[in-house]
């Protein structure tokens, strides 16, 4: 068993190394001095105050999105759709607190009621895939995928339509709120703790739910062996369910907290990759929640110290991009290998009923 | 609108539906062997830039064109190696892939932002061209877009009526059987996801060198491009015709976005955009829904004479995708 | 062709399938293999097959030895077969079908093929369209196709795996007429079966494989005794019945019908009394695992009723069964029965209801240790099943029951099991029976039916046998019924 831990935390640190030596190669091929440009992403990350509040205000949404994930990835579903639902959690958001905003209800009544409202059309959203998913065999996937794009496309026909800013529509999102309805921040900065406090409660949340729960358990047991699941008394598929509502009502937090925390209005692309971003954090932490905070900050930071490459040498940001999904390649690479070519024996004889269940498959 | 305008516009459609269309195409080729490659979005990405850069530094379409092919082979081997040989998650690496390709190429673009680089001239076929309505719309294209005609019935013909595709549909429908017949499952496997790489590889020169020239980084409206490949691919059944017919509409849809815009002012174009989406998802449903458990529970419950109709009818609405996709083979 | 096994030797881990089997088909004869399930057969024609390779031995083909690595290399020797599901692919064309495999040039050539089909069909008075799609087709259908194209291909020995299973009596009828035609022809075919009619009717000779040994052979005229001692072995004394206990019925079946798309099991009426164990016999695949699950409540019935533990549960969920105390224990123990990746203590606490939101570790693992230890399971609390060997992990299962139980339904309870194991098992399961739950499983050791089971309904190709008392069935009597024979006394009753 021990023995087993080492192997498996060398493979994870060599592919750590070799994805390092990859980047280090593309950055030299693309003419930056690597170190010093491993350096400077560094400073950018931590050099100073600033930086590091750019850090948490992205770790919130990322948090959120991980949180969702783990969720559905623990009940054997690729949410794909975590994109949209952000999507469709800040429509709610937008739609709830321009309906409210010129009431005389306390300004503090409707943030919350925006922020339900969020969570809500996330819920609602990933509803619709498992729902395709469930009753309609539609894998989730392709359902996610394509509720993607609806969702942007609702988004964006918002914002030039019914909500647009008045005068010109543009690409820069509907009006913004006024600044009463905007979640508090930290002085002088656009940190909002609320936020950053939710985000840590949900990852905090889920990591107990899977962890010491018996609706984490069965999901669990859903997503390893689902048949099995069923014969120990485990309704599956209202567990799926449940397991893609729970997931859109984190990112439809996290699309709510953009638009009350930070943007203060809805924008195309609102989700800005935090929920692809957070299918990579789940898959880097082998879908073990206790790992995934650190992870998402380790991965934010990249994002953050990143900009100074394109600051210092006129390249592009997405190199955090190009290391994290690397890194995540290479994990899975290193995994298949270990399991080829270290694992223990490969199982002997398939049954009889395996081999029949494989062709009529 | 008169008919000339109609008829540059609709002949414009044909030519902006072609990276979508290699892309299906590859797509279709890959998944018939029973492979998903989930990587598209990435892979054309980083090959558009790949090949614009060649062509930029070389001079060369040709050598650009290549490159793109070169790129998608080696993202496809990728593919196939860690599901074929390493049985990893497809899904999983491809995703992953698909990301990786993206921040790549616009990592490795950013010296080629916004230069001018060659771009493929139209070749009007003599004679051909000036055929009434038929000539403009066809025969007044490039090279590519005549290459885009040609693959579709090439690779409908190889997979439909020789017989390597034969064993293709084998292979990808039933690996097992199609190893009693004699045939390598796993190698073939990895030939045809290679191919169906370089096929895939040439949705980004094609848009890069072709249908909007240049590398503008974020604002070259390709991004996504991959993801509506792969919805096209199954709207398409796994049939390159239906595959191109569903490329063509799409393109035929964004077309309409813009020019509708003026008559439709309410309605961004970007809507009209993926008003195929819920269709896509609509069709999905159509032909999955018979496998549904409700279903199989209402079907138990009704008389013997309805239930062998209903049966039937859910029958023939199924299409079915091939029956192995995704589905490790392994031989005793 | 003739074909000859020598000295073939297969093991697989601790399972030793073929042990130096010899086996010598002269060309032009119908050669018959018989056996029970796990007997060796099906190990021995696929070694001949090229899907296996044999640990050692020979294959010998018109006095040559040919070493066969694979299916394909086993068609270019002449050797093809039929497998029990045919091996096609059901969304395309008949031809298509037909020509896959062939080797040629880029084209099919489908218009010879098409003829070639057409000549061949037509000498085995086979009506197949070659034009339609072979989902429509009905196994029967499927068969001959495959007949058709392994002929066209040459081969020249036929091996068929179960061919009776599934088709109509016209078909069957069709179907040994063609092989009669092919064994004229100079073919050599191989009939695995278990079923005595069939081998009986058709076979020239008959080789019996015995747990990996060939036990036997035989010419006609066949006597069926002979046969079924040589697959079954001699019987061994029954062991001790459990008298009903009074206190009532668990289960009554009211004329229950279930069907699924190639087995029909039609009114069975059954009344199951406290503590009573109940054994269904019958090959793999006669209707006896359906009847299973239709009582489990997984497989949805199409007619008559379930009362179980005193409720009418007919059309009902599976979980509505298990609330009422009906448990179903799966042969696939890891697929079905257990979660890979979960431990025995996760196991226990999803057994139980859930005691409010949070798990209390601390009495789960309390609860894991007593069961574990209750029921001698070789592990830990943290064990993962899948680390456990197969008869600690059916303990598990039998561990992560509830208590009480009116009813218990088990698939092969013993299937892959030392002996010190199945004793074990089945200890627990009578202490059951004492506490009042009735015992229905389904077993194809005969042994194993007759020492548990205080009656005994017998399945073949979906007919089932009212209630036979154990105690005065013979092994014989019942490995004929197995085999479909000595049907005629329950027809004239409504049948179960």
């Amino acid at each position: 068993m021990k023995k087993n831990i080492w192997v498996n935390l060398g493979f994870q640190a060599g592919a750590l190394l070799v994805a390092m030596l990859v980047t280090t190669g593309i950055l030299a091929a693309a003419g930056a001095p690597p170190f010093q440009a491993y350096w400077s992403m560094l400073k950018g990350a931590f050099g100073s105050w600033d930086s590091i509040v750019t850090i948490l205000i992205s770790w919130s949404p990322l948090l959120l999105t991980t949180a969702g994930v783990l969720i559905t990835f623990s009940a054997g579903l690729w949410n794909i759709g975590v994109e949209g639902q952000m999507g469709v959690g800040a429509i709610f958001t937008t739609g709830m607190m321009l309906l409210l905003q010129d009431t005389s209800l306390p300004p503090a009544l409707i943030i919350i009621l925006g922020i339900l409202a969020g969570i809500i059309g996330g819920a609602l959203w990933a509803a619709l895939a498992g729902a395709l998913k469930v009753f309609g065999g539609v894998n989730e996937i392709f359902g996610g995928l394509g509720l993607n794009f609806v969702a942007t496309a609702l988004t964006i026909y918002l914002v030039f339509g019914p909500w647009a800013r008045p005068g010109v529509a543009s690409m820069s999102g509907t009006k913004p709120f006024e600044r009463e309805l905007w979640l508090p921040t930290l002085p002088g900065t656009s940190l909002s703790l609320w936020a950053l406090g939710l985000s840590i409660l949900a990852i905090a949340a889920v990591y107990l739910l899977l962890r010491g729960t018996h609706f984490g358990l069965r999901l669990k047991a859903v997503g390893k062996n689902p048949k099995a699941a069923f014969l120990l008394g485990v309704p599956t598929w209202q567990y799926s369910m449940f397991a893609f509502l729970l997931c859109g009502a984190l990112a439809g937090l996290a699309g709510a907290i953009q638009v009350v925390g930070l943007r203060h209005n809805l924008l195309p692309n609102i989700s800005n990759g935090y929920g692809f971003l957070g299918l990579l954090v789940a898959m880097l932490v082998n879908y073990q929640a206790l790992w995934a905070a650190p992870v998402a900050f380790f991965f934010v930071a990249l994002n953050t110290g990143s900009v100074q490459l394109q600051i210092n040498y006129k390249m592009d940001s997405s190199f955090a991009g190009v290391l994290q999904s690397l890194l995540v390649l290479l994990v899975l690479l290193g995994e298949g290998a270990r399991q080829r070519f270290l694992g223990t024996a490969r199982k002997a004889e398939p049954s009889e009923s395996e081999i029949r269940n494989k062709q009529v498959k | 609108m008169d008919t000339n305008t109609i008829l540059v516009g609709l002949a414009g459609v044909l030519a902006l539906a072609a990276p979508i269309l290699f892309a299906v195409i590859g797509e279709t080729i890959t998944e018939r062997a029973g492979i998903i490659n989930l990587s598209l979005n990435g892979t054309i990405l980083l090959s558009a830039i790949g090949g614009f850069a060649v062509a930029c530094e070389t001079g060369s379409l040709l050598l650009g064109f290549l490159m793109g092919m070169l790129v998608g082979a080696l993202v496809a081997l990728i593919v196939a190696f860690s599901s074929i040989t390493l049985r990893q998650s497809q899904v999983a690496v491809g995703f992953v892939l698909a990301l990786l390709g993206r921040d790549l190429s616009y990592f490795l673009g950013t010296p080629y932002m916004n230069i001018s680089g060659p771009r493929l001239a139209a070749l009007p076929i003599p004679f051909l061209k000036d055929i009434p309505v038929l000539g403009p719309l066809f025969f007044r294209q490039d090279v590519l877009t005549y290459l885009s005609f040609a693959i579709i019935f090439l690779v409908w013909l190889w997979i439909f009526r020789t017989r390597p595709g034969l064993m293709l549909r084998g292979i990808g429908e039933r690996p097992a059987a199609a190893f009693v017949r004699g045939a390598n499952v796993n190698l073939m496997r990895y030939v045809y996801t290679i191919i169906g790489g370089a096929v895939i590889g040439l949705a980004g020169p094609a848009y890069s060198l072709n249908v909007k020239a240049g590398w503008m980084g974020y604002q070259s409206g390709l991004d996504g491009f991959g993801w509506i490949a792969l919805s096209i691919t199954i709207f398409g059944g796994w049939n390159p015709l239906r595959a191109a017919f569903g490329a063509y509409l799409f393109s035929l849809l964004q077309w309409l976005g813009l020019v509708l815009q003026p008559v439709l002012p309410g309605i961004p174009s970007q809507v009209l955009q993926v008003a195929p989406f819920p269709l896509m998802i609509l069709t999905l449903l159509l032909v999955n829904i018979s496998n549904a458990e409700w279903v199989e529970r209402m079907l138990a419950a009704m008389p013997e004479g309805l239930r062998h109709v209903t049966t039937r009818l859910l029958r023939a609405m199924r299409a079915s995708p091939p029956a192995s996709l995704g589905v490790p083979f392994e031989s005793e | 062709m003739d074909v000859e096994l020598r000295d073939i030797y297969k093991t697989f881990g601790a399972v030793r399938a073929n042990v130096g089997i010899t086996l010598r088909v002269p060309a032009g004869t119908i050669q018959g293999i018989l056996g029970e399930n796990g007997a060796g057969k099906s190990t021995l024609m696929k070694i001949l097959s090229g899907f296996m390779r044999a640990d050692s031995g020979g294959i010998i083909l018109d006095g040559r030895p040919v070493s066969i690595h694979s299916p394909a290399d086993a068609i270019r020797c002449g050797v093809g077969m039929l497998h029990q599901d045919p091996l096609d692919f059901p969304p395309m064309r008949v031809i298509d079908n037909f020509i896959l495999g062939r080797k040629g040039g880029l084209l099919p050539g489908q218009a010879e093929a098409a003829r070639d089909f057409k000549r061949l069909a037509e000498q085995f008075g086979f009506s197949l369209n070659p034009d339609s799609y072979v989902d429509a087709l009905t196994v029967g259908e499927r068969q001959q196709l495959e007949i058709l194209r392994l002929l066209w291909l040459g081969a020249r020995a036929l091996i068929f795996d179960e061919p009776t299973t599934g088709i109509s009596a016209a078909q069957k009828e069709k179907l040994f007429a063609a092989l009669r035609l092919l064994a004229e022809q100079g073919k050599t075919i191989l009939f695995v079966s278990h079923k005595l009619e069939d081998v009986e009717g058709l076979c020239h000779r008959v080789a019996v494989l015995r747990q990996g040994y060939l036990v036997g052979e035989a010419q006609p005229p066949y006597t069926t005794k002979n046969l079924v001692e040589m697959m079954f072995g001699k019987s061994i004394s029954a062991g001790e019945r459990n008298p009903c206990a009074g206190g009532g019925s668990t289960l009554i079946l009211d004329n229950l019908s279930v069907e699924d798309y190639r087995l029909k099991v039609r009114d069975v009426s059954l009344d199951v009394c406290r503590g009573e164990v109940i054994g269904l016999a019958g090959m793999e695949g006669s209707g006896q695992g359906l009847f299973l699950r239709a009582v489990s409540g997984m497989v949805r019935t199409v007619g008559g009723r379930i009362l179980a533990g005193g409720k009418d549960l007919t059309g009902k969920s599976y979980h509505a069964f298990k609330r009422n105390g009906v448990a179903f224990l799966p042969a696939a123990r890891l697929e079905e029965g257990l979660v890979s990746g979960l431990n025995l203590t996760e196991h226990f606490v999803l057994s139980e209801p859930p005691d409010g939101f949070f798990i209390n570790w601390e009495q789960g693992g309390a609860l894991a240790r007593e069961r574990i230890a209750g029921f001698n399971v070789k592990g830990t609390p943290a064990s993962t099943v899948e680390s456990l060997s197969g008869g600690n992990q059916q303990r598990a299962l039998l561990a992560l029951l509830r208590d009480p139980l009116a009813l218990l339904l088990l698939e092969h309870p013993t299937r892959g099991l030392d002996i010190e194991s199945t004793i074990y098992i089945w200890s627990k399961l009578k202490e059951r029976c004492k506490q009042g739950t009735s015992i229905i499983f389904m077993s194809s050791d005969l042994d194993e039916i007759l020492q548990y089971s205080d009656r005994v309904l017998v399945f073949f190709s979906g007919r089932v046998t009212p209630p036979l008392d154990a105690s005065m069935l013979k092994t014989d009597k019942l490995g004929q019924l197995i085999g479909g024979k000595g049907w005629d006394e329950f027809t004239t009753g409504k049948s179960a």
